[in-house]
């Protein structure tokens, strides 16, 4: 037995800077600060591109695909009631230095390993769409 | 018209004149406060001093942060329970991790500030723990409508049930499963090691003898992590005395000589956006320190390195410079070199996988204690010199290269 993520999701408090990400995932895209003057996108949200320094920074949506860089399957109780579950570190096809802490989803830990191309779901929680990565389909690719 | 002026580092006006240890163990239902006055008692008695003569005062991370039994007793506490007169104090979370304290202390002393600094780190997360296991950062929720919401950098792990930095080093340790081929039994050999040279210290909290079988087959706490890769939370508190060197010929003991210290971060300061994340802040400690001293990783006798868990511990080594990246896992395989009797004994109290999560300040004690040859049972043969000590994991590093004479 797999699950998505652990018993009781403990969910980010909403605020001017990162509320356009947490709820993102309404119209189901992922969204980062993209800057305008140097096309980077940043992660976290920062107050100014800290790439080019520049002041010009709004949410654009991304493809929601990215590769998986490492994974654990957690077993500890740490939240208890928990059943196993996996926590993965993926980073964006459209800029590999931004990363999302995330879990994987729809895949048996044996068939998740470092390098595959994963893709994004949303799982809505209260005010929040947390986004979660799943492997993407070969006949998908 | 002047040319570069090579300025000795501050660091180097400072020794380590006295450490004290208080009792150490599980679930000691001891006050921190208790446990530090005691450990300090003992380091100032170590130095040949009185508390009269102590005019600083240091520790990491000072005022209550993180979980219950974390943080310690702040600096007014302390300096009022020993009534300290003091010319310098010091006391944060933030900087080249737990360490941060000694190295603040040691520049103290050298910008003149103060003579004798009491630096100390006090945990008692045992007690802390009650009868539950080992809590999470974050705690374990609540359920319901009261479940707290967080914000900073704990939002980006949280609602995954990365709710600890087992999990977070999990990471680490996995992609250097993937990139380097690094396996459980070679691993295994940063416990192995440590349970060995627990057995040779009284005050280790584990002492039993492992095996790798025992290893092996310890429960998973997130994959390739096992119980045996994890510290022990423990009660204990470490201090020690930087003192100005002209104090030297006048210390009870051995005067330990700073030479060096590590405070470089280089990478972006987080667990998953660091951009090397098999290496992370280690790396950059790492090279600063090695950019202060004329010694080499060759010149290191004994390495008391961190071991919050076992793969940190990993990092270090090739951060450290002891073999080239990545090569970490053929380093000790097999367990030999990085014994009591090896090219590069390690965590030789035990560490903190056996000897008790005394949270970076065990080691740095260990050192001491190595480098005076009062290792008893389990001191490392031919009179070591040279000794290096790191604090930290993740995007938190620091490090300090300490001699047993001026170097
Ligand atoms: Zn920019």
């Amino acid at each position: 037995m797999i699950a998505d993520g652990p018993s009781i999701r403990l969910l980010p408090r909403l605020d001017l800077d990162n509320e356009f990400f947490w709820t993102s995932g309404a119209d189901g895209r992922l969204r980062f600060l993209r800057c305008r003057a140097c096309e980077s996108l940043v992660h976290p949200p920062a107050p100014r591109c800290p790439y080019c320094l520049a002041g010009y920074l709004s949410p654009e949506p991304v493809s929601g695909r990215g590769i998986l860089e490492s994974f654990t399957v957690n077993y500890q109780q740490w939240i208890p009631g928990s059943e196993r579950y996996i926590v993965g570190l993926v980073s964006m096809i459209e800029q590999s230095d931004v990363r999302l802490t995330t879990n994987i989803v729809g895949a048996d830990p044996k068939d998740v390993e470092i390098g595959m191309e994963v893709e994004v779901v949303f799982e809505h929680q209260d005010d929040v769409y947390l986004p979660l990565f799943r492997p993407v389909e070969r006949s998908a690719k | 018209m002047t040319g570069v002026v090579h300025e000795e580092p501050l660091e180097k006006r400072s020794i380590i004149s006295g450490i004290g240890q208080s009792e150490v163990g599980r679930k000691l239902n001891r006050s921190d406060i208790d446990l530090t006055v005691e450990a300090a008692i003992r380091a100032i008695e170590d130095a040949g001093l009185t508390r009269d003569d102590i005019d600083g005062l240091a520790t990491y991370p000072g005022m209550g942060v993180g979980t219950p039994g974390f943080a310690g007793p702040t600096t007014p506490e302390v300096q009022d329970a020993l009534r300290l007169e003091l010319n310098w104090h010091d006391g944060g979370g933030e900087g080249p991790a737990q360490i941060r304290a000694v190295i603040a202390a040691c520049l103290a002393v050298g910008a003149g500030l103060a003579k004798h600094v009491l630096v100390y780190r006090t945990v008692t997360e045992s007690t802390a723990q009650g009868e539950g296991g080992r809590k999470g950062i974050g705690g374990s929720g609540g359920g319901g409508g009261g479940v707290p919401r967080f914000s900073g950098f704990l939002q980006w792990y949280l609602p995954f049930g990365a709710v600890s930095a087992a999990n977070w080093i999990a990471l680490v340790a996995q992609r250097r499963f993937h990139e380097f081929g690094l396996t459980r039994e070679q691993l295994a050999q940063i416990a192995l090691n440590a349970r060995r040279n627990a057995g040779l210290n009284e005050n280790a909290v584990y002492r039993d003898p492992m095996s790798l079988g025992d290893y092996l087959a310890a429960r998973m706490i997130s994959t390739p992590l096992c119980l045996f890769d994890c510290d022990a939370p423990s009660d204990g508190a470490t201090a020690v005395i930087v003192s100005h060197r002209d104090y030297a010929k006048d210390a009870r003991h051995t005067p330990i000589h700073v030479n060096a210290v590590g405070t470089g971060l280089k990478g972006r300061p987080s667990w998953d956006q660091f951009d090397d994340m098999t290496s992370m802040a280690a790396r950059d400690a790492a090279a600063s320190m090695w950019k202060r001293t004329e010694l080499k990783p060759s010149d290191v006798d004994v390495a008391e390195l961190y071991d919050g868990f076992s793969i940190l511990t990993m990092v270090w080594l090739e951060a450290m410079g002891f073999c080239d990246r990545g090569e970490s896992g053929p380093f000790v395989e097999g367990g030999d070199r990085i014994a009591l009797g090896g090219s590069l004994p390690l965590n030789t109290a035990g560490g903190q996988l056996s000897g008790g999560r005394l949270h970076g300040f065990g080691l740095l004690h260990e050192a001491v204690v190595q480098l005076r040859g009062d290792g008893g049972e389990r001191q490392v043969p031919n009179n070591p010199e040279v000794a290096a000590v790191s604090n930290g994991g993740g995007p938190i590093a620091g490090s300090m290269l300490l001699t047993a004479r001026p170097r």
